[in-house]
């Protein structure tokens, strides 16, 4: 395409490798550009030369393109108070400046080799680091305020609607393609393809199934078997009934063998809580009786109850002992433990499983068997209990 | 100059290939209204930029993995004791590594600010109406990026496996294990098996620094560039219209003030990490099944959850050998349930009961919108109640309530308060319009008084300025249904509206549109703002003899009609 | 309500509503909290054989409520049998005497002096034995070895104290107290007597070293510095929930506020 613009500086040219701006010799459409003349110093350039009414206007052809208003102005309003902003501006780029320079000194000065110098290297880099963001924060928004002239310029929002044309227009190619594609005119193409996409869709959901084991009927039963020792946990030593001898007493216990295996003291974990006796209320009944304790399971005014919250599952740990209310810190689920454990309050709704308990020949606590029912949260296949 | 050399450089060499000159040009000259309202997103989306900064230092330095490790270093209480490799190179960033605690703890409150901001600029969005239409997928896109935004927080903070997010671990999955028939099944999917299990952290990571970041790019990028295509709104003012955006431009306006809010969002991040500890796991030690803590509470944005967990009361059925557990699935489901189903379906649900299918670029004043705004802070209360109830027992501690009282008061209060609240927010946004049309009316009192020859005093006022006029004129009334005349009383209900589902329709109509009326019309709260021609109001000197009986009358006729 | 509506202008019509707001709020307050703990009075005894010193203080402060024999009354729970160890908590704390019943007697400003309190001790375990007062050696931190007693804590002291040794709310008005006041000594004869409605943990179920591990790891813990700035009182999300809106987001809508402000005009 020829340039049919003639002029010095003419905004919408492409640059081609023709001629210069300023030498070519192009004054009217449809001239190819020759070899570039050399000019005489005086003499005025030749597409002036050639027009005897003087260089066109902007803006008509042959003349240079209408200059363009400036879009904003160049300066602020106020011209003395946007040079005390300047070096207000100025003063907090700076301050940003010396504040990344002793980030980088900090990093290398403070050590991290002990509690409190980690407290003292935490100080000095967020010191630091937030007076480099702080510093250059203030200074682009007082740049922003007080430096750039203020305007407020209006245009034009046409409805997002798009024309009835474009929209037609949009029909037609859309319902052209879908016909060319023959989908909608070939039902066996387009029944065949549905039918293969069916299995291709559920095979990423095929591909999830050994995230985990199915859970069978592990939710229904604890580690807890007969004979197995109850150890107090932390030092993990087991239990004589004449050790734990004093009424108010409670203790976190846990299975022999178990003490390192967070799966297993997830269902687990108990609590031995130790009464005066006439305090428990029980029952002779060799299981769960709703608001009593089952004497049997129980040795010298020993008691002991899951430490699994039945709401969802949190320790149920804090003992009152002048209350002998067992809380749970979690949802304040209130379990009476002279009475089976059962919920006095909170959204808990089953009692504190009891763990059945005897002594062994060396005199030691251990379980009689494990709970007669599962521990825990509730879960849907889970059956009326207590 | 250099930024022509830079220009015809670098700047041509890139149109060359992309030919961008136009498309930018028109990025550069693009008009963004301004409020500070409207910064609340940013804020939003730049704590999001400040996370994923954190975050990838993070990731250089996290195990993500439940092996157990002995630990040995600089933290010396915990020393020679098991925990996992999770928790140990936790504590390793916080004391070992130069800037470790630093970037943790930007990252922690960085996440806590994003969440609040996502809840700031959700409910500026709500109270200004700028979710109706065209906006209302925008509107939607919205409310994903919340619930994105409570998961991310949720296994972002469960990642050091301490104390303190095990024990909420330990809740999300006996909440999972209560959901009928599939509770057990998605318990064991997600662990791996029984709990705890060694692949929940694994897992967690992968969705917290890959999968759930992911959506948010993707989500983030529809969300903005909506907002962009469809040009942001803008408050009542001056020369603002429905078919115009007043602003200045991107270049360089709207790009220093976006940069300055961006560096003030790190400056306050930082400055909070550098002052206040944040998530000291060191003190709650590594997580055990068997250990808990007292005043255990989630990050406080899954806080209201925890609320719903506290005050519901023990109910469950065991039926034919299964169990409904109300008692949990109850609480982790309805109350999110409702809030997030509600507010997807509220467009929708305004545009049928109003009729209004009109474009809205113009935001309300909530006071516009006295339902609208009563049922959001009804909402925003109901949350609020629950909020609070999740810290029941630091509240009760610290304010020596009785730990029951406190839950009794939130049961009772989680039905009460969000009644009270809309009925007092109804009342004061009625009050505030009727301010408002007073200020219209009389104009603004000057504060000089006049002795009129036959002895009254009287206060001179001056017509409302231009800009504050834009901003009190009530917006346009919609146009009434077909069938019946302006101004006319319901005697005879169009045929639509007198039975069954349009008959509701009427009734919900009336009472979402409630609003003091303007010179007597039957005025609702939506529409697009115009300006003030249509009314009239305000542009005379009107001069009312105060306490005078035509002051009394003209009071009293301006608001007789429409106020209950 | 039209008297109301027609001085709702009057001068103090704005005090009024505030004042009427205030009397609300606080009878609010009143009927939920429980009452804090009265002051108590400087008392001074000299002389006389331990125990029977310790026998006349006890008839001066105690038998009113614990019976002239520290058999009990309806009021407080017989003493026998509790222990020196039990009375030098009690009354070395400032619970004893308590002036007030309540659902908990919480830690006030000690009212005898020590060598008062050792020959109450001493008078109450001649009356049935009972735990003893711990030796300086019993409680001694050398050597002791916090990492276990972290353990422990969190097992069987966390969840009423929590983690942090900050306390924590029970049923029915009780509470269990902070420890960042209590020291050695208290902490074990804490856990060896159980006072009021905390479990006991006698010497046979925590072993004085263990009771020494958790000792170390209490008041480690409570001494040590916070590496990432102010704590807020170690409470937790809660606060730092607090903090996220009341200052990160606050501040945030100042510096919006900031950013997009016109230059000064006349508003109406």
């Amino acid at each position: 395409m020829t340039d049919s613009t003639a002029g010095p500086r003419s905004g919408d040219s492409e640059h081609d490798g023709g001629p210069l701006p300023g030498q070519a010799a192009i004054g009217s459409a449809g001239t190819e550009p020759t070899e570039p003349r050399k000019r005489v110093i005086g003499t005025p350039p030749p597409a002036q030369a050639r027009s005897m009414l003087g260089a066109p206007a902007p803006g008509t052809v042959g003349g240079p393109p209408v200059p363009r208003p400036r879009e904003l102005p160049a300066d602020p309003a106020d011209l003395p108070s946007a040079k005390r902003a300047e070096r207000v501006v100025a003063a907090c780029f700076l301050i940003a400046t010396v504040a990344g320079l002793g980030f980088i000194a900090a990093y290398v000065i403070f050590p991290v080799n002990t509690v409190l110098a980690v407290q003292h290297s935490n100080w000095a880099l967020g010191l630091t680091m937030s007076l480099v963001f702080l510093a250059l924060a203030i200074g682009a928004t007082i740049w922003v305020r007080n430096l750039i002239p203020h305007v407020e310029l209006t245009e034009a929002r046409k409805p997002l609607r798009s024309s009835d044309q474009d929209r037609e227009a949009f029909k037609e190619s859309f319902e052209a393609g879908t016909d060319a594609s023959q989908v909608v005119r070939r039902p066996l193409l387009r029944r065949t393809l549905i039918a293969a996409s069916v299995p291709a869709a559920l095979a990423p959901i095929m591909l999830l199934r050994d995230l985990g084991p199915l859970p069978g009927k592990s939710l229904d039963h604890t580690v807890w078997r007969k004979g197995l020792r109850l150890l107090n946990y932390g030092g993990n030593t087991p239990i004589r009934p004449g050790d734990f001898s004093s009424p108010g007493g409670m203790i976190t216990v846990v299975p022999d063998g178990y003490q390192d295996d967070f799966n297993a003291l997830a269902k687990a974990a108990s609590i031995i809580i130790k009464f005066a006796p006439g305090q428990l209320d029980f029952t002779t009944a060799n299981h769960p009786v709703p608001g009593k304790v089952v004497e049997n399971w129980t040795v010298d005014n020993i008691v002991a109850y899951s430490k699994i919250c039945t709401h969802v599952g949190c320790p149920a740990a804090l003992y009152e002992q002048t209350t002998h209310h067992i809380l749970c810190p979690c949802h304040q689920s209130t379990f009476d433990a002279v009475r089976g454990a059962k919920v006095i309050f909170g959204p808990a709704t089953r009692a504190l499983p009891q763990l059945p308990m005897t002594v062994n020949a060396q005199g030691y606590l251990v379980a009689r068997h494990d709970f007669t029912e599962p521990v825990g949260p509730s879960f849907w296949e889970r059956g009326s209990t207590s | 100059m250099s930024i022509d050399r830079a220009l015809s450089g670098t700047g041509s060499w890139l149109d060359d290939r992309f030919r961008g000159a136009k498309g930018f040009r028109a990025v550069l000259r693009k008009l963004y209204p301004d409020h500070w309202t409207f910064l609340l997103g940013e804020v939003a989306l730049y704590s999001f930029v400040i996370l994923l900064l954190t975050g990838t230092f993070l990731a250089l330095f996290f195990k993500p993995s439940m092996t157990e490790v002995v630990y040995h270093g600089v933290y010396t209480k915990l020393d020679g004791l098991k925990m996992s490799e999770a928790y140990a190179s936790t504590l390793k960033i916080s004391f070992d590594v130069r800037g470790g605690l630093l970037m943790r703890q930007i990252h922690h409150w960085a996440a806590l600010l994003f969440v609040a901001a996502i809840l700031a600029h959700m409910l500026r969005i709500f109270f200004t109406g700028a979710y109706r239409k065209p906006r209302e997928v925008n509107w939607l896109i919205g409310l994903v990026l919340f619930t994105l935004a409570l998961l991310e927080g949720l296994f972002g903070y469960s990642l050091p496996d301490d104390l303190l997010s095990g024990a909420g671990l330990r809740i999300t999955q006996g909440v999972l294990q209560s959901i009928p028939v599939v509770g057990t099944y998605l318990s064991f999917f997600l662990f791996g098996g029984q709990y705890p299990g060694h692949s929940i952290i694994p897992r967690f990571y992968i969705l917290h620094v890959l999968l759930i970041p992911g959506f948010f790019l993707a989500l983030i990028g529809a969300h903005i560039f909506i907002m962009y295509h469809q040009k942001h709104t803008q408050m009542p003012s001056k020369g603002r219209t429905n078919t115009n955006v007043v602003g200045a431009p991107a270049w360089p306006y709207f790009a220093v003030k976006t940069t300055a809010l961006f560096l003030f969002v790190f400056a306050a991040t930082t400055l909070a990490s550098t002052f206040v500890q944040i998530n000291p796991i060191w003190i709650y030690g590594p997580y055990n099944p068997l250990a808990i803590s007292a005043g255990s509470q989630p990050d406080f944005y899954v806080g209201f959850l925890e609320g719903s967990l506290r005050i519901m009361p023990a109910w469950q059925w065991v039926i034919f050998g299964h169990t409904f557990a109300f008692n949990v699935f109850i609480p982790a489901l309805l109350p999110l349930g409702i809030i997030m189903t509600a507010a997807a379906l509220w467009p929708f649900l305004e545009q049928w009961i109003t009729g209004d299918r009109r474009e809205h670029h113009i935001n309300d004043r909530p006071r516009n919108a006295p339902t609208r705004t009563a049922l959001g802070l009804a909402a925003v209360s109901f949350y609020g109640v629950l909020w609070a109830e999740g810290a029941n027992d630091v509240i009760a501690q610290h304010f020596n309530i009785s730990l029951f009282l406190v839950t009794w008061i939130a049961r009772v209060a989680v039905f009460v308060v969000p009644v009270l609240a809309y009925i007092i927010t109804k009342r004061i946004c009625l009050g505030l319009q009727i301010k408002d049309l007073h200020l219209l009316e009389h104009g603004v009192e000057t504060g000089i008084i006049r002795q009129l020859p036959s002895g009254e005093f009287i206060e001179e006022t001056r017509p409302v300025s231009d800009e504050a006029l834009a901003k009190l004129a009530r917006p346009a009334p919609l146009p009434l249904p077909a069938g019946r005349a302006d101004g006319e009383e319901e005697d005879v209900p169009p045929p639509g509206a007198r039975r069954g589902v349009g008959r509701v329709k009427a009734r919900l109509n009336k009472v979402l549109t409630e609003s003091v009326p303007v010179n007597g019309h039957g005025a609702n709260g939506q529409g697009d703002g115009h300006g003030p021609a249509e009314h009239g109001a305000g542009a005379e000197h009107v001069r009312a003899a105060i306490g005078s009986p035509e002051h009394e009358a003209q009071d009293a006729d301006g608001h007789s009609g429409g106020q209950e | 309500m039209r008297t109301i509506t027609v001085r709702r202008r009057h001068p103090a019509a704005g005090y009024a509503v505030v004042l009427l707001g205030l009397l609300l709020a606080g009878l609010g307050y009143a009927a939920v909290t429980g009452v804090g703990a009265a002051a108590a009075a400087a008392h001074s005894v000299s002389g006389g054989p331990l125990i029977a010193e310790g026998r006349s203080i006890f008839n001066q402060e105690c038998s009113s409520c614990h019976g002239d024999f520290a058999q009990g009354t309806p009021t407080g729970p017989s003493l026998i049998g509790v222990g020196s160890a039990s009375v030098d908590f009690q009354v070395g704390t400032g619970r004893m005497p308590a002036k007030e019943l309540g659902a908990e007697q919480p830690r006030k400003p000690v009212t005898l002096h020590p060598q008062e309190i050792r020959a109450l001790a001493a008078y109450i375990a001649s009356l049935g034995g009972g735990p003893a007062i711990p030796t300086k050696a019993e409680v001694s931190t050398a050597g002791a070895n916090p990492g276990l007693g972290q353990q422990l804590f969190v097992a069987d002291c966390a969840q009423c104290h929590n983690f942090d040794g900050a306390g924590g709310a029970l049923t029915q008005g009780k509470f269990a107290p902070a420890l960042t006041k209590s020291t050695p000594r208290q902490i074990f004869e804490a856990m060896l007597t159980g006072p009021e409605a905390m479990p006991v943990f006698n010497n046979t179920t925590i072993t004085p070293q263990q009771k020494r591990d958790i000792i170390a790891y209490i008041t480690q813990t409570r001494t040590e510095p916070n590496p990432g700035g102010f704590s807020l009182g170690r409470i937790g999300p809660v606060t730092e929930g607090l903090v996220a809106f009341l200052g990160l987001l606050l501040f945030m809508v100042f510096a919006a506020m900031w950013i997009t402000a016109k230059h000064g005009k006349a508003h109406d």
